[in-house]
């Protein structure tokens, strides 16, 4: 039961990315394009995705977290680091340089797979790669690393 | 490159039904919709029992396009100007700063900044900067 709805909600944000515009990678350039501000080509709506997105997500995070437990799990696992250390400026920046070389972030992606492109599924691919070897490295213990992560999934 | 419209009702209509997901999935399964990190956790090290739902999840994220093309007859464009040497590095990057700073667009983006996480928003003003000067360099600087 809990796996349909899962599909389901999946679809739903599969299908707000595409309605929204996110899975053409042209799209998410044009509006990551600052240069294009001045030349006319700049696209702003990923910005108003994004205004979309946080503001339904606020009003209903406020909500849905003030239930005792969710629906169909034993509690919730909302994220609880507040730290700011290297990784959380190094991740985002390594991220933000892949994202612009292509305009593909993961969800978008995943997304462009179902659009039938040969293009997708190698960035796919090689976003599989990443993720797995970040993992990989997380995980190995070692004297060299300075700061230890508590988990490197959280966000 | 491509000049592609700008498109507000769209866009701000795709950008909620994105919130209603997220919303959706913290109410019936308690998790974060950080894509990132539902696709990072479809391969091992499997740390709970959680890979069916992961999977059903991604399973509608690939899917939706099919069943937007079975129901309206068509897709709206999709330009991907990147070639392969290109998409590799791209992905391999996107993919391991993903994992690497603990969300994307859609963990720190949407649900961080939603939950006013203070790491969520470091994180997004640091990937929308590095996206913006990467795309900056490759457009304007050759």
């Amino acid at each position: 039961m809990t796996i349909l709805i899962q599909f389901g909600i999946g679809v739903v944000f599969g299908l707000g990315l595409i309605i929204s515009g996110m899975s053409n990678p042209a799209k998410v350039l044009n509006f990551l394009d600052v240069g294009g501000i001045t030349a006319g080509t700049w696209d702003a709506s990923l910005a108003l995705v994004m205004a979309g997105a946080v503001a339904v997500t606020f009003i209903g995070f406020s909500r849905v977290l003030k239930l005792a437990r969710p629906a169909f799990a034993d509690r919730f696992y909302v994220p609880t680091r507040k730290d700011i250390d290297p990784r959380i400026i190094a991740g985002p920046a390594i991220f933000g340089i892949g994202w612009g070389l292509a305009g593909f972030c993961p969800g978008p992606a995943l997304t462009a797979l179902g659009f039938g492109s040969a293009s997708a599924f190698i960035f796919v691919a090689a976003m599989c790669a990443g993720m797995v070897l970040a993992r990989f490295i997380a995980q190995v213990p070692s004297a060299a690393r300075v700061v230890t992560p508590a988990d490197p999934l959280e966000t | 490159m491509v000049v592609t419209p700008f498109t507000p009702i769209a866009s701000l209509l795709g950008g909620a039904l994105i919130g209603l997901s997220a919303v959706l999935l913290m109410w019936t399964t308690g998790r974060i919709a950080g894509v990132s990190g539902i696709a990072a956790r479809l391969f091992p090290p499997y740390e709970d029992r959680e890979l069916a739902g992961r999977l059903a999840f991604v399973a509608g994220l690939v899917l939706a396009p099919v069943l937007a093309r079975l129901v309206t007859g068509s897709l709206p464009a999709q330009t991907i100007a990147a070639g392969t040497p290109l998409l590799i590095v791209a992905g391999l990057l996107t993919g391991f700063g993903a994992v690497w700073g603990s969300g994307c667009t859609s963990g720190h983006g949407v649900c961080g900044l939603s939950r006013l996480s203070v790491r969520s928003l470091v994180a997004t003003m640091t990937f929308m900067a590095a996206g913006m000067a990467t795309v900056f360099v490759m457009r304007h600087w050759s």
